[in-house]
């Protein structure tokens, strides 16, 4: 099994930034015409998404439930946008499946369903759901010492529910080297910045002492996503929090770190410069 | 019957029908694991960790992480059994019940052990008198309300076959070893009528089936024809059974749980559906007082008598 990034003739890096500019122009647009979405969090986390898919991990879309797959599990469930276009991108279904977003009877629910399309692992939405399922499938892989990695990308408000932290207690304590999560830090929720709501700070510490080997990046740097994401896990002996340092609605200078983007979504003209600026 | 001995006294703890059985198909298929929460001994599972070390997950007193911890495993391959105190299980894990196993459709086996007042005078926390109304809800979910060992080993060897969500709710009551025809198979969703009867049909299920049988055999004596039904399914339901009963003409429910939502409020929706009837639906009102399991079924009647009498009751209602 080899992930697309071994077809390329470009260096990698420049492959995924390209890729990481079509999800945003693609979700952007899928926002666009269903009125609905979480744009500005798609566009923390499509670097991320894109460094994972085109980058690190090994899967075929062909043969989706393959045992041996990497898994990646979208715990930050509401950013659709990003997550099905970085999954048709990487040809686990049709690109022109993503024109039926929330459309009645479409696939591409608001938040993604695992018996409806292929690559989603687990069904998510309601938040700090994805750490502790992913902490199961790193346990599986564990018991039968599998080479397959498990992903999970969280939102960083996300890490105010306290699933996340149960979750963080056993794979720190099963030492689960197999299992990274990557935290989208734009440092937004809702309604808010996470430090003026329930304050994170110092994230980093706080998943060291829960036994877990810490990180810190620039989220919209492909080439430094890449190095500590495609590291071997072998030996390091505990599981890997990447704190990705990313800014909401990041591509478009009118979104940028701006709240009202969490679930904002585009008029015309808003969409038309939106384009023009995603080049 | 099942492997597991009696008690002196010739009744049995359920869970340790669930801890032989597990043993036994964990022996014969490798994907089967437990997930527990700090809940080995209560689980009875003790032996399983002693003979499968590597096939037991114990993520500590967390039941968020407990349940998504086995569809996770589930993701990997697992026939992962989450088994811990019924009440825990389910409320306090509710959301992951939702979206990580019945939403999302996996295939784990949530085990919800010493169900309903087992915990007696701990009182109403520890009890879990609410949790087949909350589960109910999960259409994909299966539910089995095993009634003696044997109904308990069959149960979870169902529940390993099936591909798919389940729920098994276990009880620590003693309970005596129903008697059955030799040939008896145990079938999701398919009941089991223990006693014919024309005038009234008693449905049960769990610990209350034994005392639903006692009853029927008072009613005999004098001169009443009382079908006893252990609908050990909650969901899906019975429905044939259930149409079989309303030619009765009377039904009376019994089941250890809250009145609002459990076995009889299922059997109400189905009842008040097609051809209503007189019926009357035995349980726990709500939040219950201090005493023991056998002090707290005799004050709300879950007993033999209490049965007799709402089966008179409910008969005199019939038209």
């Amino acid at each position: 099994m080899t992930s697309p990034v071994a077809n390329l003739s470009t260096d990698p890096a420049t492959e995924i930034r390209a890729r990481a500019l079509w999800i945003r122009r693609r979700s952007f647009q899928m926002v666009y015409e269903a009125q609905q979405g979480h744009p500005g969090g798609d566009f923390s986390a499509a670097d991320i998404l894109a460094t994972l898919y085109f980058g690190v991990m090994h899967y075929d879309p062909k043969v989706p439930t393959d045992p041996q797959r990497d898994r990646f599990v979208m715990s930050k469930g509401h950013c659709t946008g990003a997550f099905y276009s970085v999954l048709a991108a990487a040809g686990y279904f049709p690109e022109a499946d993503l024109k039926t977003y929330m459309e009645p009877l479409s696939l591409l629910n608001g938040h993604p369903n695992r018996n409806y399309l292929p690559g989603v692992e687990t069904n998510t939405g309601p938040l700090g759901h994805g750490l502790p399922v992913a902490t199961g499938i790193a346990i599986a892989g564990q018991i039968d010492r599998a080479d397959f990695r498990t992903f999970v990308l969280t939102g960083d408000g996300e890490l105010q529910e306290g699933s996340n932290w149960e979750a963080a207690l056993t794979a720190g304590h099963r030492r689960l080297e197999n299992l990274t999560l990557i935290v989208d830090r734009n440092r937004l929720q809702q309604g808010a910045r996470t430090e003026d709501t329930a304050s994170l700070d110092p994230l980093d510490d706080k998943w060291r002492a829960f036994g877990w080997h810490v990180e810190m990046v620039d989220g919209h740097d492909h080439q430094q996503l890449l190095d500590v994401l495609s590291a071997s896990p072998k030996g390091r002996g505990k599981p890997l929090c990447v704190i990705a340092n990313t800014v909401k609605g990041n591509g478009v200078s009118f979104m940028h770190d701006n709240v009202s983007w969490h679930h904002g979504v585009p008029n015309k003209e808003q969409y038309e410069q939106a384009m023009r600026e995603l080049v | 019957m099942s492997a597991v001995a009696p008690k002196a006294d010739g009744f049995f703890d359920c869970r340790d029908s669930f801890a032989a059985t597990i043993e036994a198909l964990a022996e014969a298929d490798p994907r089967i694991v437990t997930v527990v929460s700090d809940s080995v001994g209560s689980s009875k599972l003790s032996d399983f960790r002693t003979k499968f070390p590597d096939r037991m997950v114990n993520v500590g007193i967390a039941e968020q992480t407990l349940v998504a911890v086995g569809a996770g495993l589930a993701n990997g391959g697992k026939v992962p059994f989450v088994s811990a105190a019924s009440c825990f299980v389910t409320g306090r894990a509710m959301e992951q019940v939702k979206a990580d196993i019945a939403y999302s459709n996996v295939n784990v086996k949530l085990i919800g052990q010493s169900s309903g007042v087992a915990y007696g005078e701990l009182g109403p926390t520890h009890h879990s008198i609410e949790d087949l109304a909350w589960l109910r809800l999960f259409n994909n979910l299966k539910l089995i309300v095993p009634a003696d060992p044997w109904q308990t080993a069959e149960a979870i060897r169902a529940a390993a076959a099936y591909d798919g969500p389940v729920f098994v709710r276990v009880s620590r009551m003693a309970v005596p070893a129903l008697e059955r025809p030799s040939d008896a198979r145990f079938e999701i969703g398919k009941s089991e009528t223990l006693i014919e009867g024309r005038d009234i049909t008693i449905i049960a299920n769990g610990t209350m089936v034994h005392r639903a049988v006692a009853a029927a055999k008072t009613l005999a004596a004098e001169g009443t024809s009382a079908r006893v039904i252990n609908m050990a399914t909650v969901n899906p339901l019975d429905d044939a059974a259930i149409a079989a009963a309303i030619e009765t003409g009377a039904i009376v429910t019994v089941e250890e749980h809250s009145v609002r939502g459990g076995l009889g409020g299922a059997i109400a929706e189905v009842v008040a559906s097609t051809n209503p009837v007189p019926m009357r639906i035995m349980g726990f009102p709500g939040f219950v007082p201090t005493g023991s399991a056998e002090w707290l079924f005799d004050n709300y009647g879950l007993n033999e008598a209490g049965i007799v009498e709402a089966a008179r009751q409910t008969i005199a209602r019939k038209k």
